[in-house]
């Protein structure tokens, strides 16, 4: 067995892939993380204090974990999935009715709840840290826009199950659109926009009725929602995290004291 | 396969964890029906919101006593105990059982583990502190460890622990689906996704204007806001509470009362028409509520100066517009000349100014509930001519 792994170890295929021998020795740990894309988001040494989870709660992290889970799951049900207003019903039905062992949609589901409580807490560890103080606070900006853009994920996937739980709860979320100052049909000030009899705002051109497409949620509003869904916030999300962990690394790592 | 081990697994459980029951009317013992009485009694939304924020300061004040281990393992036991209690009411077990209400039940859990921890490890550091000793954080900072392995294997296990039991539930509980989309049916009630439901609990008080546009703008800019209003350096990396006590207090009574509790009290206690329902209430469709509530505007003319309402609305709302302009105007100079003095001093005019301007928007939302529950205020300013009611 020994002799087996030494064999591996030295053959030139492992050696093309890790440029440095095991991890045993500080040299070989530091190369294990600098000469690994994945691993040098971290740096090469942390304060212990940043690896304690009764510190750090490791909600971050799992926030990024539950990101990738997502994005796996959600690729797999893009398979099975049409966002036509008589197919995607049918679609998720026949999901669970055909698919052998199918977890991805509960999955998806499940771990897209959970995204949003762990982002939360998240914010709420950070808060009670003081982490977003100087030199941080722009760091704490890209996480807000994170956290809303965790919500907004949740949000335009709410509706791709169409079912009756998806469809209101979107009609209720949308209504809101159109109660917004100036620009929609029902807000405060909308009829300030009115020239010579005739309304700029109204339901036809409101906020709402950019948000879905339409009068009501509908077809337009579907897919509408599943291209942000499924590409739109994604990419903006995954842009940000870059940034997100970057500014972690250049603000001085892993918050502690100072 | 999927069917065939839920079907397995579902023999460890209640059966109502994997169905969902139904309610319906139950018959107690004395015992039973008196704690149900008073769960009832006591989750109705003005008590509980009374009752909630002298629960907080009442935690923050004796955070030495509620900080004990021993404290916080049996108040998690109470609950669960409670909880198998409860489970046994078909009423309780109908919500607390839908499979997208598990979620909820994980943030109540963690909310409550975290902040327990939090203030545990604030209480320490600040006894630290105090006796000249560092942080507990602070000590552990001084050394350094190598990502590989220290990190990568303690994120290497979580990763691991944390997908087995995400795929666990996801066997044992299947995402559920409803009927078929129908935009001429409407559900009642009919809910926004849970995150939101702390919105919609203030569309109870405030027009859809304010509580969906405004305010949840309000809650993105403020918290944008936060690292540059919050001039105190102090308390940066480390638990504290006697370091920054108004930052903590404040996000406490802005994130588990106005946001968290809302949720979980939009979740469980919101039933037909937004009615409320005690957790052990039956959800009946025609529960009354009777809707009672006046205006400022009649309140003035009509009650107090025996009046009909003028027919100029500017006219007719202007107790409210003088009342509101008071409190967004007058009132930050006012406070920033006498009470905040030294705040002023050390944030100063512009931060002080926005800070104020955030903060009274906040402290609003509590104004209009309290009077909406003591003298059934409806709106300061109605005016539904323009969509703008406050």
């Amino acid at each position: 067995m020994q002799k087996l792994f030494k064999y591996v170890r030295e053959s030139q295929i492992w050696k093309s892939v890790f440029r440095h021998g095991y991890p045993n020795t500080p040299r070989n740990r530091t190369l294990a993380v600098l000469s690994n894309v994945f691993l040098h988001l971290h740096p090469v040494k942390v304060r212990r204090s940043g690896i304690r989870l009764s510190y750090t709660w490791c909600m971050g992290g799992l926030t990024f974990f539950l990101f990738l889970i997502l994005t796996l799951t959600g690729l797999l049900l893009m398979f099975y999935y049409r966002p036509t207003a008589d197919r995607a019903y049918e679609d998720i039905f026949a999901l669970r009715e055909h698919v052998p062992i199918g977890v991805m949609r509960e999955m998806h589901r499940w771990g897209a709840h959970l995204m949003v409580i762990s982002v939360w807490l998240h914010m709420y560890r950070v808060f009670l840290t003081g982490s977003y103080k100087p030199p941080r606070e722009f760091n704490w900006n890209v996480g807000v826009i994170l956290l809303v853009l965790t919500l907004l994920l949740s949000f335009t996937g709410y509706l791709l199950p169409w079912d009756q739980l998806a469809v209101w709860a979107i009609t209720v979320g949308t209504n809101m659109a159109r109660a917004t100052p100036l620009l929609g049909h029902e807000g405060p000030l909308a009829a300030a926009l009115s020239f010579g009899g005739i309304d700029f705002i109204h339901a036809g051109d409101d906020v709402r009725f950019g948000l879905l497409a339409g009068r009501f949620v509908g077809e337009g509003a579907l897919l509408r929602f599943y291209v942000l869904h499924c590409v739109g916030f994604p990419l903006v999300a995954a842009t940000l995290m870059a940034v997100h962990f970057w500014r972690v690394r250049k603000d001085g790592g892993i918050s502690g004291p100072l | 396969m999927h069917a065939i081990l839920a079907s397995m697994l579902s023999g460890l459980l209640p059966p109502a964890l994997i169905a969902g029951g139904g309610g319906g009317p139950v018959d107690d013992g004395p015992v039973a029906a008196a704690l149900k009485y008073a769960a009832n009694w006591l989750t109705e939304p003005t008590r509980y919101s009374v009752g909630s924020i002298l629960a907080l300061a009442g935690v923050l004040y004796f955070r030495r006593f509620f900080s004990k281990v021993w404290v916080v393992t049996v108040f998690f036991a109470l609950s669960t105990g409670f909880f198998v209690f409860a489970f046994q009411d078909p009423n309780f077990n109908a919500i607390i059982t839908k499979p997208d209400n598990v979620p909820i039940i994980i943030l109540f859990v963690t909310v409550i583990f975290f902040s327990w921890l939090s203030l545990r490890r604030a209480v320490i550091n600040d006894e630290r502190t105090k006796r000249g000793e560092p942080t507990l954080e602070g000590e552990l900072a001084k050394q350094k460890v190598f990502t590989w392995p220290d990190l990568v294997y303690s994120e290497f296990i979580c990763l691991v622990l944390f997908t087995v039991g995400l795929v666990v539930w996801s066997i044992l509980i299947t995402a559920p689906i409803e009927e078929p989309a129908a935009t001429a049916r409407t559900p009642n009630p009919s809910k926004a996704p849970w995150y939101f439901l702390g919105l919609q609990e203030l569309l109870v008080y405030f027009d859809p204007w304010l509580a969906g546009v405004v305010l949840p703008s309000f809650i993105v800019v403020g918290l944008c806001a936060i690292p540059y209003l919050d001039t105190n350096p102090r308390g940066n990396g480390y638990y504290t509470f006697e370091e920054r006590p108004f930052a903590i207090s404040f996000f406490w009574v802005g994130f588990l009362l106005f946001w968290v509790s809302f949720v979980i009290l939009g979740t469980f206690l919101r039933g037909p028409n937004w009615s409320f329902f005690g957790p052990f209430e039956y959800w009946d469709l025609h529960k009354l509520e009777p809707m009672v509530n006046v205006d400022l505007s009649t309140w003035v003319w009509v009650d107090l100066l025996g009046k009909p309402r003028p027919d100029n609305p500017f006219v007719r709302e202007a107790p409210g517009i003088v009342f509101l302009l008071g409190y967004f105007l007058v009132l930050p100079p006012l406070i920033g000349k006498t009470v905040m003095r030294k705040m002023v001093e050390q944030m100063g005019m512009i931060r002080f100014n926005v800070f104020m301007h955030l903060f009274l928007w906040f402290v609003l939302i509590p104004i209009k509930m309290g009077l909406r529950w003591t003298v059934n205020l409806k709106y300061f300013i109605g005016m539904p001519e323009y969509f703008f009611n406050v």
